[in-house]
C-alpha cells in the first residue's frame, strides 16, 4: 500500500482502493458488466482482472438482478463482493435483491447471516449524459432500513469510504458522482477520513450553513466563495454518510450559524434533503433565524443533456436560497 | 458448445414405479438401494404428517398460514435426501418438509408462520437458506453461494427449489443463464404443482415443458414423475453428481400435483374441480411407496409402526413447541438491522422502551 500522498482522481482514487483492498483481504471479488478486461466503463476496475486474475475480478451476464443476487449467495459463503451497477438507472433491475434479501438478510436471519457487500453506483449528472445515466437514486436506498449509504465529494475520501464500506460487515450502497470521477486532489491512503456515518465540515463559516452530499458539495463550495466576495460567510457541510446521519455534526453546524439550506441534486419531493430539513428543524429549531431552505432538482425525470443545467442547482439558485434566509430581520 | 440435443429432458418424465407402484419395464435409471428407498419412506412419512400437523395448526389459530406441500412429498425427500452433509439447500416457503428433512427442528422453521420472527433457524447449522418468499430470488443466491464454493476449490452443491410459477420471474432466467456462464454446482429442482396459487401451467408457459428451458442456457435439463419416490431421488442423485463432478448446473423437473389450495387462505373450488384433482389422489406419492416397499417386503409391520411413531413424536413436538407462547421482544427489533445499531436506531429503541415502559407501569 502507498503511504505518500498522491494527487489522484476520484476514479484513480476508488481503483488504488479495491486494489488495495483485493491484496489484503483475499475473501474480497469484484465483478460486474465490463468490469474484467475493460476496467469498467469509467475505469475505476482498471487493471484488476491483470492483476488479481479473473477469478478475483471479472465480467458477468449483462443482468444486474443476477449480479447482487449472485452477491448475496457468496456473501453468504464468506467473500466480500464488490459489485458495480454500470449507472444509476442500471441498478433498478436489482432493486428487489436490494430491498428484499441484501438489506433484509441479517435482519430475517436474527443476526446470523450478514452479507458484507458493496454495490457500487456511479450516480447523478453534470456530465451531459443521455436519459437512464443521470439518475439521482440515492433516496431509494436510503429508505431502506438495513443498507448503509454513503458518497463521497472528493478523492481523499472516495478511497476511504470505500475501503470502509468493504470493511463493514453490513451491505453498502456506495454512490459515485460522475461528475467528480475526474477531478484530481491530494489522496493519503495512510491517514484515514473519518469514518462511515461521519459528516465533515469542509469550509468554516460564520452567516449559514449549506449541507450537501455528493456531487452537490462542490456546488456549495462555489457558491461559498462567491459569497466569500460579496462578504458574506458560508459554512459548508458534506453529510458522506446518508444512512447513518451524523446529527451530531451537521446540527453543531447549524446552530453555529442559525441558518441553513441544503443542497442537493436529486429531485426534492421526498428526498434526501426532505429528510436532512426535517432532521435539522426538529433538532435546531430554536437556534434558527428563518426556515431551513431546500435547494434541489425539480420533481421532473431527468432531464436531457442540452437541458440539464437547468434541473442542477447552480451556484446562483444557492444564493438566491441564502438570501431568502430572513436577513431583514436580523 | 455442449450440443442442444444432450441438453434435452426425456420424452417423458423418467418413471421407476407406475401408479400402482409397480416398477416399470425398461426404466431410465437404477433404483436406489433399498436401504435409501426405505429412508426415503421414512421421510416421507414424517412429511405427510408435518403437512397436515401444520394445517391443522393454522386452523387452531396457532399458525397464520401455511402452504402445504401435501402430495408432494416424494420432491420435499427427494430434494433433502439427495444433498451430503456440505451442500446446501435453498428452499421456499412451500418447502417446509424438505427443510424438516434435512435436519432442521420443525418448530424453528415454523417461527416465519407462527409470527415470532422471519427466518427462526439458523441458515448455517444445517446448510439450509432461509425459505425465501419472494419468487425465484433465492436461485441467484444458490448460485453465488455454488461459484464461490468452486472458487475456493469445495465440492459444495447447491439444491435450489423453485415452483412452477416462479419459472416465469426474470430471476429464474439469470440463475439458469449466470450459473451455466460460470458452470456452478447447482441444482434447479422445479416442483411443477400445476398451479401458481390459482393460474394454471398453461398460463406461465408455452414451452413443451419447464425442462425444455434449460436448452436456451445450456443447461443440462431432465423431468421426472414427481410423485414416485425412487424415480425423484434417482434423478436428483445424478444430478447433484453431474454437478459435482464440474458438468455445470442442473435442471430437474417433477411433475407433480399441488393437492391443497395454496394456502388456508386460498379457496381451490374457484379455478379447479373434483374431476381434476380426483385421479392425482391415486397417485399419492407414499401409496405408491408403500405399495412398492411391500411388494419387495421391504415395509415390516415392526418398520412401519416405528416409522409411524417417528412422525407422530415430530407432530407431537410441533403442537408442543407452536402453542408455546413465549412473546417475542420487541427491543430485537433493532438489534440486527444492522452489525452495529446506527445513532438512530439506538434512540429509536429507546423511544420504545420507554413508551413499553410507561405502559407496564
Amino acid at each position: 500500500m502507498a503511504t505518500d500522498p498522491t494527487k489522484l482522481s476520484m476514479a484513480q482514487a476508488l481503483n488504488r482502493a479495491l486494489r488495495d483492498a483485493m491484496a489484503e483481504d483475499g475473501s474480497v471479488y469484484v465483478f460486474g458488466e465490463d468490469v474484467g478486461p475493460l476496467g469498467g466503463v469509467f475505469r475505476i476496475t482498471d487493471g484488476l482482472t491483470a492483476e488479481f486474475g479473473e477469478n478475483r475480478c471479472f465480467d458477468t451476464p449483462l443482468a444486474e438482478s443476477g449480479i447482487v443476487g449472485m452477491a448475496v449467495g457468496m456473501a453468504m459463503n464468506g467473500m466480500r463482493p464488490v459489485v458495480e451497477m454500470q449507472f444509476d438507472a442500471f441498478a433498478y433491475p436489482a432493486f428487489e435483491q436490494i430491498v428484499s434479501h441484501v438489506a433484509k438478510t441479517r435482519n430475517r436471519t436474527r443476526g446470523r447471516v450478514g452479507l458484507p457487500i458493496v454495490i457500487r453506483v456511479p450516480y447523478a449528472g453534470g456530465i451531459g449524459g443521455v436519459e437512464h445515466h443521470c439518475d439521482s437514486s440515492e433516496a431509494y436506498y436510503a429508505h431502506t432500513p438495513g443498507l448503509t449509504v454513503v458518497t463521497p465529494s472528493t478523492p481523499h475520501d472516495a478511497y476511504h469510504l470505500l475501503r470502509e464500506s468493504i470493511a463493514s460487515d453490513d451491505p453498502v450502497v456506495f454512490m459515485e458522482p460522475k461528475k467528480l470521477y475526474w477531478g484530481k486532489d491530494e489522496v493519503d491512503p495512510a491517514s484515514p477520513a473519518p469514518g462511515i456515518g461521519r459528516a465533515v465540515v469542509r469550509r468554516p463559516g460564520t452567516d449559514a450553513t449549506l449541507i450537501a452530499y455528493g456531487p452537490a458539495v462542490s456546488t456549495a463550495l462555489e457558491a461559498a466563495d462567491a459569497a466569500a466576495q460579496e462578504g458574506r460567510s458560508l459554512q459548508v457541510v458534506d453529510v458522506r454518510s446518508l444512512v447513518p446521519f451524523d446529527d451530531e455534526t451537521v446540527c453543531e453546524a447549524v446552530r453555529s450559524t442559525g441558518r441553513a439550506v441544503v443542497v442537493a441534486e436529486a429531485s426534492g419531493y421526498a428526498s434526501v434533503a426532505s429528510e436532512i430539513v426535517a432532521r435539522v428543524t426538529e433538532r435546531c429549531f430554536h437556534s434558527l433565524a428563518a426556515p431551513v431552505r431546500r435547494v434541489t432538482g425539480f420533481d421532473i425525470p431527468f432531464p436531457p443533456p442540452k437541458l440539464e443545467r437547468f434541473q442542477l442547482p447552480g451556484v446562483d439558485r444557492v444564493l438566491d436560497a441564502v438570501d431568502d434566509l430572513q436577513w431583514e430581520d436580523q | 458448445m455442449a450440443d442442444a440435443q444432450d441438453l434435452l429432458p426425456s420424452e417423458q418424465p423418467v418413471r421407476l414405479l407406475d401408479e400402482t407402484g409397480r416398477p416399470v419395464a425398461g426404466a431410465a435409471l437404477p433404483f436406489p438401494t433399498a436401504d435409501r428407498l426405505l429412508a426415503a419412506y421414512a421421510s416421507l412419512v414424517v412429511g405427510r404428517r408435518v403437512n397436515d400437523q401444520a394445517g391443522a395448526l393454522v386452523r387452531q389459530g396457532r399458525l397464520a398460514v401455511y402452504p402445504s406441500s401435501h402430495g408432494q412429498e416424494a420432491c420435499q425427500t427427494g430434494a433433502a435426501l439427495a444433498l451430503a452433509e456440505g451442500d446446501w439447500l435453498f428452499p421456499t416457503y412451500r418447502d417446509t418438509a424438505a427443510v424438516v428433512a434435512r435436519g432442521v427442528d420443525p418448530v424453528e422453521v415454523l417461527t416465519l408462520l407462527k409470527g415470532d420472527w422471519h427466518a427462526g433457524y439458523d441458515p448455517y447449522e444445517h446448510r439450509v437458506a432461509p425459505q425465501a418468499t419472494p419468487l425465484a430470488t433465492q436461485l441467484l443466491h444458490a448460485v453465488g453461494l455454488a461459484h464461490a464454493a468452486r472458487l475456493r476449490g469445495e465440492d459444495t452443491v447447491a439444491m435450489a427449489m423453485c415452483g412452477d410459477g416462479a419459472t416465469s420471474e426474470g430471476d429464474f432466467h439469470e440463475a439458469l443463464n449466470f450459473a451455466a456462464v460460470f458452470k456452478a454446482p447447482v441444482v434447479f429442482f422445479v416442483q411443477n404443482n400445476e398451479y401458481a396459487i390459482s393460474v394454471p401451467l398453461a398460463r406461465q408457459s408455452a414451452a413443451p415443458s419447464l425442462a425444455h428451458k434449460g436448452v436456451g442456457y445450456g443447461v443440462n435439463a431432465e423431468r421426472v414423475d414427481g410423485n414416485d419416490t425412487p424415480a425423484v431421488l434417482a434423478v436428483l442423485d445424478r444430478a447433484v453428481a453431474a454437478a459435482r463432478a464440474g458438468e455445470g448446473p442442473q435442471l430437474v423437473e417433477a411433475h407433480t400435483y399441488r393437492m391443497q389450495a395454496h394456502t388456508n387462505a386460498d379457496d381451490a373450488t374457484r379455478y379447479r374441480s373434483d374431476e381434476e384433482v380426483g385421479p392425482w389422489v391415486a397417485r399419492d406419492p407414499l401409496l405408491r411407496m408403500e405399495a412398492y416397499l411391500k411388494r419387495k417386503r421391504l415395509l415390516t409391520k415392526a418398520r412401519r409402526t416405528e416409522f409411524a411413531e417417528r412422525a407422530e413424536a415430530v407432530a407431537a413436538a410441533m403442537r408442543e413447541g407452536v402453542s408455546r407462547d413465549a412473546e417475542p421482544d420487541p427491543s430485537e427489533l433493532f438489534a440486527h438491522v444492522f452489525s452495529t445499531p446506527t445513532p438512530q436506531l439506538r434512540e429509536q429503541a429507546a423511544f420504545l422502551a420507554d413508551e413499553l415502559s410507561r405502559e407496564g407501569s
